[in-house]
């Protein structure tokens, strides 16, 4: 019994540490894809994040500083990808295929130019994200395993209610879902669709580098060239496996994330590969698909660039 | 008149792309501290010095024209295969598992070992057709999620006990010799390049092959028609799904061979992947470049190629080789919104006429 506790305590553990990058990034998406832009460089803004969060945290040696620093860094990126489609109504797939080569490229650029390493130098513990309850709870106790994680852990819940709250209550978020469905009547009624999208797509810009530097302030303590690896991509697949809303996509997000836990924790013991577990949220995302999302409704004008007319 | 047609040539305004991604790239190099001068002296250095450089950059471009192909077809076909990076890796690592375990004569072993990679990279690619037509699932996505489940699914058997060299870290082991695609020993030595392999021939057949199916065949007519458009292909009597099905067939077969390529004519194995590999990736790339023309792929697939190359030298002059993601990067962007160039261009060449 005893280890039982203790194992699943561990587990909620691995998935609190997995869950935040997905589902901040995951969040930052739906405002994209609701408001008509495919945003499939998540992935790209995750990683120049990833860095620009550890560049800044080894300078003002500040946690919540480095953090910011990193979603201030994804938003520029999205500010590009969103000139490039919004304004001159560029393919959004191939402009996000591109962000995902300047992304990953920069960001290793930035990192061997200033410290002559494809790795930043690690982070000081006290110059992380903090954790909630520090020293609070024993160490490896079931209760410092699921409360003593880093805040921020927590507080992408706060932001998924959040995030529910503006897409369903406020009228900026009927603005960004009908913008989403029907730009010409939204422009005929005044709402400027470029408005809207604009602040979408940098918005997610913005969620996603917050998710990417999570993982070199908080999850580990540095930037590497696979800090990253994939996590945009699930972050897509936890958007449309939860139906374009925050709510549906912080569900699919703590599935993920507890996929990802599952296979920390399977991977110290060797039973099953890694790898095999790795698939798991991809296969998920597949067969729910089939079963069940398949005829769900995509936002009618997603992916096509809106052209006002003059 | 002669001036409006360059004008309205998409060839012009993938140059300025180019150029523009070359001047960003340096712009990065120089805020760097780095002279884009020594950097891309290097770069051009690095390709066209010696004749075995030039040799070396048709070696890294074979697999690059294959993906190339794979998603202009697909382009040219109305879907966009932006998984040609699942399909390339399932095609290597079925090359590469044919190469270690089948015991085969010479030439045979090969040529069975490209064309399970290319039936691999046909199902991988054919399955995410059967989400499409059946389930109307987007390919996008799905394409997505097959890339990662094929990128583990690599990794997964580059460690079973029947492919993983013993003390190897984490690679296979070498497939045979009777596997590979190398020339012939005196030609290697004559070529001074050990790498030199039959990829680039196949490439060139395999995008002379695919501009006649396009172009000059019914079946490459109804491919494009379905593309084009879908009700009307189908109201003229095309089977749209068949279509859409054999499209994605053919690009992830494509796909599969450049991966036999990359694995019998240059690695000779496969490691563990940290991050996806890019071919698939750089694919989209090369295709976008060629304007989606099979025979164009040669082309921007021998400079994306070079690029790859030629990048990989510019550590010795202390220039991060990913300033060729970044560049790369900007043309993809600078293609995808050519055609506003278009119209300021037309418009200024008709003011002043």
């Amino acid at each position: 019994m005893d280890a039982f506790i203790s194992n699943l305590g561990l587990l909620i553990n691995a998935t609190l540490v997995a869950t935040p990058p997905l589902l901040l990034a995951a969040l930052g998406s739906c405002f994209s894809e609701r408001s008509g832009v495919i945003n499939l460089g998540i992935e790209g803004m995750m990683t120049i994040g990833a860095f620009v969060g550890a560049a800044v945290g080894l300078v003002v040696n500040n946690g919540w500083i480095a953090f910011l620093a990193g979603g201030l860094a994804g938003a520029v990126m999205a500010a590009i990808h969103a000139v490039v489609c919004i304004q001159f109504h560029a393919d959004q797939t191939i402009a996000g295929t591109a962000m995902n080569f300047i992304g990953p490229g920069l960001a290793l650029f930035l990192c061997k130019a200033i410290f002559g390493s494809t790795d930043t130098p690690p982070l000081s513990i006290s110059d992380k994200l903090p954790k909630l309850f520090e020293g609070v709870f024993e160490a490896g106790s079931f209760l410092g395993n699921v409360l003593n994680v880093y805040t921020v852990a927590y507080l992408v819940f706060v932001f998924a209610a959040i995030a529910v709250f503006v897409f369903y209550k406020t009228k900026f978020g009927t603005h960004l879902r009908a913008v989403g469905e029907h730009p010409e009547a939204c422009e005929s009624l005044g709402i400027s669709v470029y408005r809207v999208r604009y602040i979408c797509v940098i918005i997610s810009g913005f969620m996603a580098g917050l998710g990417g530097a999570f993982v070199t302030t908080a999850t580990i303590n540095q930037f590497r060239p696979s800090v990253i690896v994939g996590q945009g991509f699930i972050a897509i697949a936890a958007v449309i496996f939860g139906k374009f809303s925050p709510g549906g996509a912080a569900k699919a997000c703590l599935l993920f994330g507890f996929c990802s836990g599952v296979k920390s924790i399977l991977s110290m013991s060797s039973v099953v590969d890694p790898n095999l577990i790795s698939m798991i949220p991809y296969i998920v995302t597949i067969v729910a698909l089939v079963l069940f999302v398949g005829k769900a409704h995509t936002p009618a004008a997603n992916g096509k660039p809106f052209v006002k007319s003059k | 008149m002669k001036k409006r047609r360059i004008l309205e040539s998409s060839v012009l305004y993938t140059i300025i792309a180019i150029v523009i991604g070359f001047v960003i790239g340096a712009l990065f190099l120089a805020s760097a501290g780095i002279s884009p001068a020594v950097a891309y002296g290097k770069l051009i250095d690095g390709v066209f010095g010696k004749p075995k450089f030039m040799i070396w950059t048709l070696v890294y471009a074979s697999p690059l024209i294959f993906t190339g192909l794979s998603v202009a077809f697909s382009l040219r076909t109305g879907v966009f295969n932006i998984g040609a990076e699942g399909q390339f890796v399932v095609g290597a690592m079925a090359a590469c598992a044919c190469g270690i375990i089948l015991k085969l004569p010479p030439v045979i072993h090969a040529i069975v070992c490209v064309l399970v990679a290319a039936l691999a990279g046909f199902i991988w690619s054919y399955l995410v057709g059967i989400l499409k037509v059946k389930r109307g699932i987007h390919e996008v996505l799905s394409f997505i999620m097959f890339n990662w489940i094929a990128f583990y699914l690599s990794n997964f058997l580059v460690n079973t006990e029947t492919l993983h060299k013993e003390g190897s870290g984490e690679a296979t082991k070498n497939v045979l010799d009777s596997a590979r695609l190398l020339f012939p020993e005196g030609i290697l030595k004559a070529l001074n390049c050990n790498g030199a392999n039959w990829g680039f021939i196949l490439a060139i057949v395999a995008a002379i092959v695919m501009w006649i199916i396009i172009e000059k065949t019914t079946l490459g007519y109804k491919l494009k028609a379905v593309g084009f458009n879908k009700d009307a292909a189908t109201f003229g009597g095309i089977n749209a799904d068949r279509s859409i099905l054999t499209a994605l067939g053919i690009s992830g077969a494509l796909a599969g061979i450049g991966g036999a390529v990359q694995v019998l004519g240059m690695s000779g194995r496969i490691s563990q992947f940290a991050g996806q590999e890019g071919y698939g990736f750089e694919g989209i790339t090369v295709a976008l470049i060629a304007g989606s023309n099979p025979i164009g792929c040669i082309f921007s697939g021998i400079f994306y190629g070079a690029m790859k190359y030629g990048g990989s030298k510019l550590t010795m002059v202390g220039a991060p080789e990913e300033v060729i993601d970044i560049i790369m990067g900007c043309v993809i962007i600078f293609i995808a919104i050519s055609s506003v160039f278009k119209e300021m261009f037309l418009k200024i060449g008709k003011k002043n006429q």
